[in-house]
């Protein structure tokens, strides 16, 4: 038998599937890794119910989180939930291992080179997402936000974003 | 409530969040569009940490303390930043020359306090890491850039060695507070020193002698509230508007 928690958990998860990053709008924060866990409180007498998102920054000054947790607010209150509760914790820490794969592909088809082990620093011959030449040149450390590195293809000459291991 | 470790806290939330709003004076005033971004997004980066710091000090002093009121209703006297990081910015050089020795410094210590025994702490320290490694490498390969570029560059790196060394050694001597902390000071201060002097060296670089003949006094205070002129002018502007218009949110 299927526990009728695990259920209700599962249909929360697929809300959280359709909230998205602002800043890279092609990702989900679960897409990302953001959501570490989904908890229902106990209700009373032991507690006053509702339901906890587990949430985790990727870094640590990122501007968007609280954009992220209202997001998640809404899109959960949107299909009928109230009393939620979203906590941010920071250990363990994020890493971008917890991308998934549909994530890096989505990142490669907006035009972002998705994290790669081989570029743990940033060097010159990130894979261009748009020709697939690794001739590209590193940039700066720091692209248009603090988790991307800017890069420029020196095939197809055209500028694009890395998104850097964490 | 343990004192010693919401002086500590606030420390090290008061140093990320100076040296952050110091940068931050760079905004749109880089010498090239991406290192404007770059040294904004360290800011961030720092502005990041300072409120984990600052969130972390309010829950341990409890009652209506909040990340908010510790960094814009306390006065200069009370906070606990080193005195390198009010310093003013001057040029590239002397900003990127007290990004790298704050940096450096700031690896070293997160390295230990990942593993301290205060979990908060030791979580704020393992995620702030990541980031302050990449802050080393940025700042040190500007270091080398200028060091060993041209003339003048060279001679501004000089001037930024004597104007910035004396505040230096304040981080190694630990407040009161930081005594009681899980740290050996001795050891950040030996890996900061061969650090300095490897990079210092490649950028063609000469510095004063760390100890003995020729060693430079080292300024120190900040860690306990004694500032330079500098911080109050600082606070003035960070703290302007929860000042005069107090709860002002947008």
């Amino acid at each position: 038998m299927v526990n009728p928690s695990t259920i209700a958990t599962e249909k929360i998860w697929e809300i959280l599937n359709q909230v998205t990053d602002p800043e890279v709008p092609v990702l989900t924060i679960t897409d990302l890794g953001i959501v570490r866990d989904v908890r229902f409180l106990p209700y009373p007498p032991l507690g006053d119910g509702g339901i906890e998102i587990i949430i985790t920054p990727t870094y640590t000054g990122c501007p968007a989180m609280d954009m992220i947790a209202m997001n998640i607010k809404l899109a959960l209150i949107e299909n009928g939930y109230s009393n939620i509760k979203i906590t941010s914790v920071l250990a363990p820490a994020w890493t971008t291992d917890w991308m998934t794969e549909e994530g890096k592909r989505k990142l490669k088809e907006y035009g972002i080179a998705a994290p790669n082990k081989n570029f743990d620093i940033p060097v010159d011959g990130v894979e261009c997402p748009l020709c697939n030449s690794t001739n590209t040149k590193l940039l700066s450390e720091f692209g248009s936000t603090a988790c991307k590195a800017l890069y420029q293809c020196q095939d197809c000459k055209e500028p694009f974003d890395y998104f850097k291991c964490h | 409530m343990d004192n010693f470790l919401v002086d500590y806290t606030l420390h090290l939330a008061d140093s990320t969040l100076i040296l952050a709003q110091r940068n931050a004076e760079w905004c749109g005033h880089g010498p090239i569009l991406e290192q404007d971004i770059a040294i904004t997004n360290i800011s961030l980066d720092l502005i990041g940490q300072s409120r984990n710091f600052y969130q972390y000090a309010a829950n341990l002093i409890g009652g209506d303390v909040t990340e908010d009121s510790l960094a814009y209703l306390r006065t200069e006297r009370e906070f606990k930043n080193c005195l390198l990081v009010e310093l003013p910015n001057g040029d590239w050089g002397q900003t990127i020359l007290r990004q790298f020795f704050f940096s450096t410094y700031q690896y070293l210590l997160y390295q230990q306090l990942q593993n301290s025994n205060d979990a908060q702490l030791a979580a704020i320290a393992t995620k702030a890491l990541k980031e302050v490694t990449y802050h080393v490498r940025w700042s040190s390969e500007w270091i080398i850039r200028l060091g060993d570029g041209t003339d003048e560059s060279h001679n501004r790196m000089l001037a930024a060695i004597d104007e910035l060394w004396r505040y230096t050694g304040e981080m190694f001597m630990p407040a009161d507070y930081e005594k009681k902390i899980d740290i050996d000071f001795e050891k950040i201060k030996i890996d900061w020193q061969l650090k300095i002097t490897s990079v210092l060296d490649e950028a063609t670089l000469a510095f004063p002698p760390f100890e003995g003949k020729g060693a430079i006094f080292m300024q120190a205070g900040g860690k306990t509230g004694v500032h330079t002129e500098y911080l109050g002018f600082i606070l003035t502007e960070l703290q302007y508007l929860q000042r005069t218009y107090p709860g002002a949110e947008w």
